[in-house]
C-alpha cells in the first residue's frame, strides 16, 4: 500500500499539485439474512483500489481507479491533477486549507471477536434461531433476520508528510416482525428499525443483542398493534425511546451542523441549514439541559462514527455542538474551518471507500445524558405519550420543519404506561422542539446508537454515524398529524 | 471497457475453479465522472473506474455470491472458491431452480460514444455557462454534470451469456437567492441532455421564488410537474412484485384484478421504451418483457423471477434481481401513460390551486395505506384565476397515493423525469384535486 500511495503523491507532485493526499482502501464485506425460515440474502464482497485528490490551479481534482499498477496509479494521480485543472476555469477564489500536522500512525477497531473468524454457520444458526421465534406468533405473516459486518483496512497519505494506516470494523445486526390483519401492515423491529444496532466492533456486537431472546416478544406486538388505538391527534406531552431520540439527534441537529451544507456546498442535493455562522454561541438551540457533542474519539462508545484519524488525516476529536441550550460550533473540514474562522479542521471527513472524495460526516453527535431514572420520568407525567422505534422520517431542506413516525406507542396516564397506539407520529420545527426538552434520563439509559445508512453527496455516499441518546421528554409537542384526513 | 472475449476469459477462469453444480458470473465495468459545483464555483471534481466480479455458485439445492474487483487469476480462482464454501453452509432451499440456458434478448441501443468521451473541460465550460448566467442575474448555482459508460455482462454454465453497454448523462441544477429554483436532466446521450434549457428553467423558478407567502395547511388542487410525480409514484414501484404481495407487504396484496387508481392510470414497465434505461435482461439474465401493470385504473399484472412466478403459478416476466435475495423482482423501468394537457393549460385552467416543482425528503408513513410524507422544495406557486400569483413558503404532505392516484384531473404529456427519490421513470405532470398539505415550515 505505502508504494502505491507514494506512486500517487510524487505523480502528483510532478505535475504541479500545490496539495495532494491518497487513500488506498481494502474493504470486505458480509451481509447475512434470513426471511421465514429460509435464507434471503447470502454474499461476501472486497473492493481494493485507490483515490487521488489533489489540488492545483487552487481548485480540487479526483481520480480513483482499481488497477493497481504502477502505470495506471501514476495516470490515475496525473488524471487528479487535470481534473483539478479543469476546476479552476470556474472558481471565485483559490482554495485554503486549515493547517494540519504531519501524522504518521496507526489505529484500528477495538475488536474481541473478528466477525470474519466466525463460522458462517454459527451466523446462520443464530439468525435461524431467531426466524423461528417469531415465526412461532399467530398472525405473524414475515419473518427478517439480518447481519452485516465490514472491515476497511486504509492508509492515508498526503503530501505533507502523513501516512495513518487504519483498520475499522463495523458490526450489525436485527430483526423485524411484520404482520398484514384486514388491510394494514404492522412491524416491529428489534433493537432498532434500519437492520437493528451497529457499531464499531466485532461479532460480540451480536451476541450481546440476544436476538433469538426478544424475537417472540416482537412478533407479539406486530400483531398486538392491528387492535391498538390509533394513535390521538392534538397536542401532547411526549417521551422518545432513546433509538427514535438518536434519529431525532441526526435528522435536527447532526444534518443542520454539518459545514459544507451551511456554506451552501449541499443545495443542489441534500439541502442547506437554517444555521448561519452568526448562530455560534448566540442562538438557543434547546432547552438548558441539552447537552450535545460530536465525539469521534473512542472513549466516547464504539459508534459508528469512532476513528483514530478522519479521512484527511486531521485526528478524532470531540467537538461541543449544544453547551446548555445554547449552539456551539459545526462540523467541519480543512476547506470548510478558515471559512468561518477556524483555526482548525473538527476533522469530520469521511469517505465511502477508495473511489470517493470524502465529506463532512457527522461522527458520534449525542446528546449527553440527563439525571433522571426512566421510572421516575415517567411516573411525573400525568399525561404524555411513549414513542419507540423509527418508522418513518422525513425533514425539509434547511432542516427546520420535521415529521417522525414510530413502531409504536404507550399512552402515558397518572404516570404510568397504558394502553399501545399504534401509527403514532409527531412533528415540528427543530429548535422549538429542542427548547421544549424538559427532562433527560440517566447515563444507565444511554445506548450510542448506529445510523448505518445516512446519504450524502455526488456521486451519492452512504455511511455510518452514531448517536448517543437516553428516553427525553419533550413538551406540547404536535401528534398525530400524519393520519390527519 | 469489457470486450465480450473478456467476459468469456474471465468466465472460463471461474468456471475451471469452481466446483459448484452450476456456476454464474455478472460482471460490471464503469467509468463515471461528476463535476459539481456550488456558490458559482466548480468545488468537487471527481472520476472513477472500477470493475465487479460477482460469482454465484450453485450446488446441492444451495447458492451463494462472493464478489470482488480483482481481475486477477489467482483473485477470480479463490473468489470462485469462496462462493462454493458460502454455499455449502447454507441449508438446502426448495425454491431454487437450475440455472437458465441461453436465452434471446431484443437489442437496445443504449452507448453513446459522445457521452462516454465526455471531458472535465467540457463539463467545466457547461457549467461556466450556467454560472454566468446565475452572475447575470444576481444568483448563485449549485449542481452537478456528470457522464458514465457502464459494461455489463452475465454468463452462466448452461451457456447463457448476455452483455450490455450504456451511457448515462445527468446535469442538475439549482439557482439560489433566499428562494430557490431547480431542474434536473438525466439521458442514455448527452446530445439530449439540453443544459442551457435546464439552466434557463431553474433560474426563472429561482427568480419568481422570491416573498414566499404562507398558505393555511389543508387540501388543495396542486400541479405537479414531472419530478414530483416521479418522487411520488416512485414509491410504489416494489409494490407490483409478485414476492411483495406473497410475503403481504404489498399495497396491492389481495387487488389483482381490482380497480386501484383513476380510469385515466395506466402503467406498464418497458425496458424498451424509448425514453428509457437499462439492460434488457434480469439478475439471473432472462429476457425482460414489457408488462401492462395497470390498465385504466385495475391492477392487471405482477412482474416475476423465475421463482416468485413458480411459486405463484404463472410465467417469470424478467424482472428478478440477482440471486440470491428476499426481495425477489420489481419493474425497473415504469411507464405512466400520458395525456394533452400542457403545465401551461393546467394553470390557465386552474381556478384556485399549487404548482409544485419537486418533492423532498418524501417517506412511506403507512405501507398498505401508502400514505406519504414530504416537503415541497425549489419552487411552489400560487395558483389563482388561470395564473401563478405568487410563490408560497414551503409546506409538508401527508398524501395518500391510491387516493391521489384516484384524484387525477389532467395529465400531461409522458416524459423522462429526474428526481432524487426515485431512479428515472417515463411520468406526465399532472393536476390532482384534494392534495392533502398539513404543515406548513418557516421558509
Amino acid at each position: 500500500m505505502r508504494d502505491w500511495a507514494h506512486w500517487a503523491l510524487d505523480t502528483a507532485k510532478t505535475r504541479g499539485a500545490t496539495y495532494a493526499d491518497v487513500r488506498v482502501v481494502d474493504a470486505r464485506y458480509r451481509n447475512l439474512s434470513t426471511k421465514n425460515g429460509q435464507v434471503g440474502t447470502f454474499s461476501e464482497s472486497e473492493s481494493l483500489g485507490l483515490g487521488v485528490r489533489a489540488i492545483a490551479d487552487g481548485a480540487w481534482g479526483f481520480a480513483a481507479t482499481d488497477q493497481l499498477t504502477r502505470e495506471k496509479i501514476q495516470e490515475t494521480a496525473a488524471r487528479a491533477v487535470a481534473i483539478a485543472r479543469a476546476s479552476a476555469r470556474v472558481k471565485q477564489h483559490d482554495l485554503v486549507l486549515a493547517p494540519e500536522e504531519k501524522i504518521q500512525a496507526a489505529w484500528q477497531t477495538p475488536v474481541v471477536k473478528d466477525p470474519f473468524s466466525v463460522p458462517v454457520d454459527d451466523m446462520l444458526k443464530l439468525l435461524f434461531r431467531a426466524d423461528e421465534e417469531m415465526r412461532r406468533v399467530g398472525g405473524l405473516t414475515l419473518a427478517e433476520t439480518s447481519m452485516s459486518f465490514t472491515r476497511l483496512e486504509q492508509l492515508f497519505a498526503s503530501t505533507i508528510g502523513s501516512e495513518i494506516k487504519q483498520t475499522k470494523v463495523y458490526s450489525g445486526a436485527g430483526l423485524v416482525a411484520t404482520s398484514f390483519a384486514d388491510n394494514e401492515i404492522q412491524k416491529r423491529s428489534y433493537p432498532n428499525s434500519f437492520g437493528g444496532q451497529h457499531a464499531s466492533a466485532g461479532y460480540e456486537l451480536v451476541e450481546g443483542l440476544d436476538l433469538v431472546g426478544n424475537a417472540q416478544r416482537m412478533a407479539e406486538q406486530a400483531v398486538a398493534l392491528h387492535k391498538a388505538d390509533q394513535c390521538p391527534q392534538g397536542r401532547r406531552t411526549i417521551i422518545l425511546g432513546s433509538s427514535q431520540l438518536g434519529l431525532q439527534i441526526h435528522e435536527s441537529i447532526g444534518h443542520p451542523i454539518e459545514l459544507d451544507r451551511v456554506l451552501g456546498m449541499e443545495a443542489n442535493f441534500a439541502g442547506t441549514s437554517f444555521l448561519n455562522p452568526g448562530h455560534v454561541g448566540s442562538l438557543q438551540y434547546g432547552s438548558e439541559i441539552v447537552n450535545v457533542v460530536a465525539d469521534a474519539r473512542l472513549e466516547h462508545g464504539p459508534g459508528l462514527g469512532t476513528f483514530g484519524y478522519d479521512d484527511e488525516g486531521v485526528p478524532a476529536q470531540c467537538i461541543d455542538i449544544i453547551k446548555d441550550g445554547r449552539f456551539a460550533g459545526f462540523l467541519s473540514s480543512r476547506e470548510t474551518a478558515p471559512a468561518i474562522g477556524l483555526a482548525r479542521s473538527g476533522g469530520t471527513m469521511r469517505a465511502e471507500s477508495w473511489n470517493r472524495i470524502p465529506l463532512i460526516r457527522m461522527t458520534n453527535v449525542s446528546l449527553l445524558p440527563g439525571t433522571w431514572k426512566l421510572e421516575d420520568l415517567l411516573a411525573d407525567t400525568d399525561d404524555g405519550i411513549y414513542f419507540e422505534t423509527n418508522r418513518s422520517w422525513s425533514i425539509d431542506d434547511k432542516r427546520y420543519h420535521f415529521q417522525f413516525g414510530t413502531e409504536i406507542g404507550w399512552e402515558i396516564k397518572g404516570g404510568k404506561l397504558g394502553r399501545m397506539l399504534k401509527n403514532p407520529s409527531y412533528s415540528g420545527i427543530t429548535t422549538e422542539f429542542w427548547n421544549s426538552c424538559d427532562a433527560i434520563c440517566n447515563r444507565s439509559h444511554w445506548t450510542l446508537w448506529g445510523t448505518p445508512n445516512c446519504g450524502k453527496g455526488q456521486p451519492m455516499q452512504t455511511m455510518g454515524t452514531g448517536h448517543g441518546a437516553a428516553p427525553a421528554r419533550f413538551r406540547n409537542v404536535l401528534v398525530g398529524v400524519a393520519y390527519a384526513q | 471497457m469489457l470486450s465480450e472475449a473478456r467476459c468469456r476469459e474471465i468466465f472460463d477462469v471461474v468456471r475451471r475453479a469452481s466446483q459448484a453444480d452450476e456456476v454464474e458470473v455478472l460482471l460490471e465495468a464503469t467509468q463515471s465522472a461528476l463535476t459539481r459545483f456550488a456558490n458559482n464555483t466548480i468545488h468537487q471534481n471527481v472520476a472513477e473506474e472500477g470493475i465487479h466480479v460477482s460469482v454465484r455458485a450453485q450446488l446441492d439445492g444451495r447458492t451463494a455470491r462472493t464478489t470482488t474487483n480483482k481481475t486477477d487469476a489467482d483473485s477470480l480462482r479463490r473468489v470462485a472458491e469462496r462462493a462454493v464454501e458460502s454455499a455449502r453452509w447454507q441449508p438446502q432451499n426448495p425454491d431454487l431452480l437450475p440455472l437458465p440456458g441461453p436465452q434471446t434478448y431484443q437489442s437496445v441501443d443504449r452507448y453513446c460514444e459522445e457521452t462516454a468521451a465526455l471531458t472535465p473541460e467540457a463539463r467545466a465550460e457547461a457549467v461556466g455557462k450556467v454560472v454566468a448566467r446565475a452572475q447575470r442575474n444576481h444568483l448563485t448555482a449549485a449542481g452537478i454534470f456528470s457522464s458514465s459508460a457502464t459494461t455489463a455482462a452475465l454468463l452462466n454454465s448452461r451457456g447463457l451469456f448476455a452483455r450490455h453497454r450504456e451511457t448515462k448523462a445527468e446535469f442538475s441544477v439549482t439557482f439560489l437567492d433566499g428562494g430557490s429554483g431547480w431542474a434536473k436532466g438525466n439521458f442514455v446521450s448527452v446530445r439530449n441532455l439540453d443544459v442551457e434549457e435546464l439552466a434557463a428553467r431553474a433560474c426563472d423558478k429561482a427568480l419568481a421564488n422570491r416573498d414566499p407567502q404562507e398558505l393555511a395547511p389543508g387540501r388543495y388542487t396542486v400541479i405537479l410537474e414531472p419530478a414530483a410525480v416521479l418522487d411520488l409514484v416512485g414509491f410504489l414501484f416494489y409494490d407490483f412484485a409478485g414476492t411483495a404481495v406473497l410475503d403481504k407487504r404489498s399495497c396491492f396484496t389481495d387487488q389483482v384484478g381490482k380497480k386501484v387508481f383513476g380510469e385515466n392510470i395506466s402503467i406498464s414497465d418497458d425496458v424498451y421504451h424509448r425514453w428509457q434505461a437499462g439492460a434488457p435482461w434480469d439478475g439471473e439474465g432472462i429476457p425482460r418483457q414489457a408488462v401492462q401493470l395497470v390498465e385504466r385504473g385495475v391492477l392487471k399484472n405482477l412482474v416475476y423471477a423465475r421463482h416468485t412466478a413458480k411459486k405463484m403459478n404463472t410465467q417469470p416476466t424478467g424482472h428478478g434481481f440477482p440471486l440470491p435475495n428476499e426481495y425477489g423482482e420489481a419493474p425497473m423501468n415504469l411507464v405512466f401513460a400520458g395525456g394533452n394537457s400542457s403545465l401551461e393549460e393546467m394553470i390557465s385552467t386552474t381556478e384556485r390551486g399549487v404548482l409544485v416543482t419537486r418533492l423532498w425528503y418524501i417517506r412511506e408513513v403507512d405501507p398498505y395505506e401508502k400514505i406519504l410524507t414530504g416537503m415541497s422544495r425549489d419552487g411552489i406557486y400560487w395558483v389563482e384565476g388561470g395564473q401563478v400569483k405568487h410563490a408560497v413558503r414551503n409546506l409538508r404532505f401527508n398524501q395518500k397515493l391510491k387516493e391521489m392516484l384516484n384524484q387525477v384531473e389532467l395529465l400531461g404529456p409522458a416524459v423522462r423525469a429526474a428526481g432524487e427519490e426515485s431512479f428515472e421513470m417515463v411520468v406526465p405532470a399532472m393536476r390532482v384535486a384534494n392534495f392533502h398539505f398539513t404543515e406548513v415550515t418557516k421558509y
